[in-house]
């Protein structure tokens, strides 16, 4: 069912956890005005988490958000993902993770103006080498798992904030990623759009996927099962509120809905 | 790949319509200009070929150096023939015209040139450029034709009548629409009957051609020139076009003995043009004309390449964020290089095609006898050239947007 780079709802025991970052840390410019985004982090994060990564602005949360999604290199420290040691990669080789393993959702929505929702879930999976019609159905598909099949052909300015959020979750799971990565997903949302999206996101894990959410409101870290606080580029709390969802249910409804939606 | 590519360049071609529309243009006027300008050259040099075929390939001027300097003391210039002042006389005729001596030559009309005759008919007045006499074969060998009446006879020149054929810028100038065959002219002082009209013949490259009157040569000594027994030139016709440069050397050949000239001596004293030549030279300066109007359009081709540079600058800029998005989610640097590149060299071909299909309809064009000629040359020329143009200028672009850093390009507003 999966790929080289994909997710495996089941997890075997042998394999190595999903995101182990060791004495992480991130450092911008030189000399007297270098910033220390992150003074050594240190996390583990299986696979089928969901976790809450909290913090005041300037907490390094955003730092943290860049390096987990490979948009960014740690000064020093080691990020594995799935094993895989991110530093020792080039640029081809990040896109590939990024594109792969990570499905991006970003408070802004940033969904590509004038295309259409389909066209924009469609995208990953077109730098993914995906044919045409394989990709369209996966595209559709992923959009009905985000209740927006009837709204595949409109554009962007078309749709409510609520709707674009579920049309860029609906990108970030096209792909089938190891990670669902979202950075302040809600903060542009009213709150029935933002219960939407969190109740889409415990869907989500439900069916055993992981889901990273970067947040600096309680309420959305409430739904979370694990929460770590970052103050001044340090973790100072790492708190697990309910247990990791390791092994989805074999008769859940939720594994079928979500193998409907998105077929590795 | 490559066609996804090509689909997502063209969305993003098809977000900014108005400014892609423009760039096209630009391109557009660049590709059509290069292939329409380079077909007015070509027209031109066309007319000029067809000039060669109907003034005869095969007629020679024979004019002495003397006539040609308009002066007669000027041999203290050529060391060794001091003051000797040779002219063409009714001997030279005689003998050009002897198959014996000259077996190319077909023909020989001496002609004598009147400057400066001005003609007046009815208060109008007009000085025509050349005021030539000479005999009636003369028509013949020029490929003169007449639109209305008929060439002055051998008989006309026996009998010394006052009889003139004009061209059409004479008739215009003296006459304006009507009819001047059958009417008097008065040409310094004497009164000549019009008997004939030529046929227009356009501008060459001595000027206008239609600016002439012929009369018949004994006519043209009495009233005018004197009856010096010497001419101004003679036309000669060689027997056919690759004849024509035996007839040149056998023509040499008995000026040398006539005139009683060392052979390399007689080229300081007699030129021989051949009218082939001088329209070949003719063709020469279309050509060259060709080449400088298809520069002037190559310059306007790589201005539009600049503005397609300019474009995809902006584009770039603009969608700073959206590259953000794209590499986000797992574009490589290439596939986004390959998407402006795409982009630039599909706004470059679409405007090349419009141009060349614009150049194509605009090579139809005809004004009287000049026709545009499309080079089908220029038109592949200008086509690859404005695709090359948008790679080239495409490269920068394109290179800047998949050089932006994904934070920094999402961070962008």
């Amino acid at each position: 069912m999966s790929g080289p780079l994909g997710r495996d709802p089941g997890g075997e025991p042998d394999r190595p956890p999903l995101i182990v970052l060791c004495d992480v840390t991130k450092t911008y410019g030189a000399g007297a005005g270098e910033v220390h985004a992150l003074r050594g982090v240190s996390l583990v994060v299986e696979r089928g988490e969901y976790l809450a990564v909290m913090g005041a602005s300037g907490s390094g949360k955003s730092t943290m958000m860049n390096i987990l999604g490979a948009l960014d290199l740690p000064t020093s420290g080691r990020y594995l993902l799935d094993g895989i040691d991110i530093r020792a990669l080039d640029e081809s080789q990040l896109a590939d993770v990024r594109n792969r393993m990570i499905g991006f959702v970003f408070q802004g929505f940033n969904l590509i103006r004038r295309t259409s929702a389909v066209a924009n879930v469609e995208l990953p999976l077109v730098y993914a080498g995906v044919r045409r019609a394989e990709r369209r159905r996966r595209a559709e598909a992923a959009l009905a798992a985000v209740g927006l099949s009837d709204r595949l052909h409109h554009q962007p300015s078309e749709l409510s904030g609520g709707q674009q959020q579920r049309v860029a979750i609906a990108r970030a799971l096209a792909p089938d990623p190891a990670i669902i990565l979202a950075d302040e997903p809600t903060g542009n949302l009213d709150s029935v759009a933002t219960a939407e999206v969190m109740e889409l996101f415990a869907r989500l894990n439900d069916q055993g996927r992981t889901v990273i959410t970067i947040t600096h409101e309680p309420d959305v870290a409430a739904s979370a099962r694990r929460v770590v606080r970052l103050r001044d580029g340090s973790v100072v709390s790492d708190r697990r509120q309910s247990p990791v969802r390791s092994v989805p249910s074999p008769a859940g409804e939720g594994v079928d809905e979500a193998a409907g939606a998105v077929p590795g | 790949m490559t066609l996804d590519s090509l689909r997502i360049a063209v969305a993003g071609i098809l977000a900014n319509r108005m400014r892609s529309l423009l760039t096209v243009l630009g391109m557009t006027i660049g590709v059509a200009s290069v292939i329409i300008l380079v077909a007015v050259g070509n027209g031109a040099s066309v007319v000029v070929q067809d000039q060669i075929e109907t003034l005869g390939t095969n007629t020679l001027f024979l004019v002495p150096t003397s006539t040609l300097n308009g002066a007669s003391g000027d041999d203290t210039s050529r060391p060794g023939t001091a003051s000797r002042k040779i002219e063409l006389d009714d001997d030279d005729v005689a003998a050009l015209s002897n198959p014996a001596n000259a077996p190319d030559v077909r023909g020989v009309a001496p002609m004598t040139s009147a400057a400066q005759v001005t003609g007046t008919f009815q208060g109008a007045t007009y000085t025509p450029m050349q005021f030539i006499g000479s005999t009636p074969s003369y028509f013949d060998m020029a490929s003169l034709e007449l639109e209305r009446g008929a060439p002055f006879t051998e008989d006309d020149d026996t009998q010394h009548r006052k009889v003139a054929v004009i061209g059409q810028t004479v008739a215009t100038e003296l006459f304006g629409d009507a009819d001047p065959v059958g009417e008097s002219v008065k040409f310094s002082g004497a009164v000549f009957r019009i008997v004939g009209l030529l046929e227009a013949q356009g501008s060459g490259p001595f000027g206008d051609q239609d600016s002439i009157v012929l009369a018949p040569l004994s006519t043209v000594q009495d009233t005018m020139t004197g009856n010096t027994g010497t001419y101004s030139s003679l036309l000669i016709q060689a027997a056919s076009r690759d004849r024509s440069a035996a007839a040149e050397d056998q023509i040499l050949a008995v000026l040398a003995t006539n005139h009683d000239l060392e052979p390399e001596a007689i080229e300081s004293f007699f030129t021989l043009f051949s009218q082939a030549q001088l329209l070949e030279t003719g063709a020469t300066v279309t050509t060259v004309f060709t080449l400088l109007l298809g520069a002037v359009a190559g310059i306007s081709l790589l201005v539009g390449g600049i503005g397609v540079m300019n474009i995809m600058l902006v584009t770039v800029t603009e969608r700073t964020r959206e590259i953000g998005i794209r590499k986000a989610i797992g574009a490589r640097r290439s596939s986004i290089l390959v998407q402006f590149l795409l982009e630039a060299v599909v706004l470059t071909g679409l405007g090349g095609t419009i141009g060349v299909l614009l150049g194509l309809a605009a090579g139809q064009i005809r004004v009287g006898t000049f026709g545009l000629v499309v080079d089908p040359y220029s038109v592949v020329m200008a086509f690859s050239v404005a695709v090359g143009i948008g790679l080239f200028f495409g490269i920068y672009p394109a290179n800047r947007a998949a050089s932006l850093r994904p934070i920094e390009a999402l961070r962008y507003e």
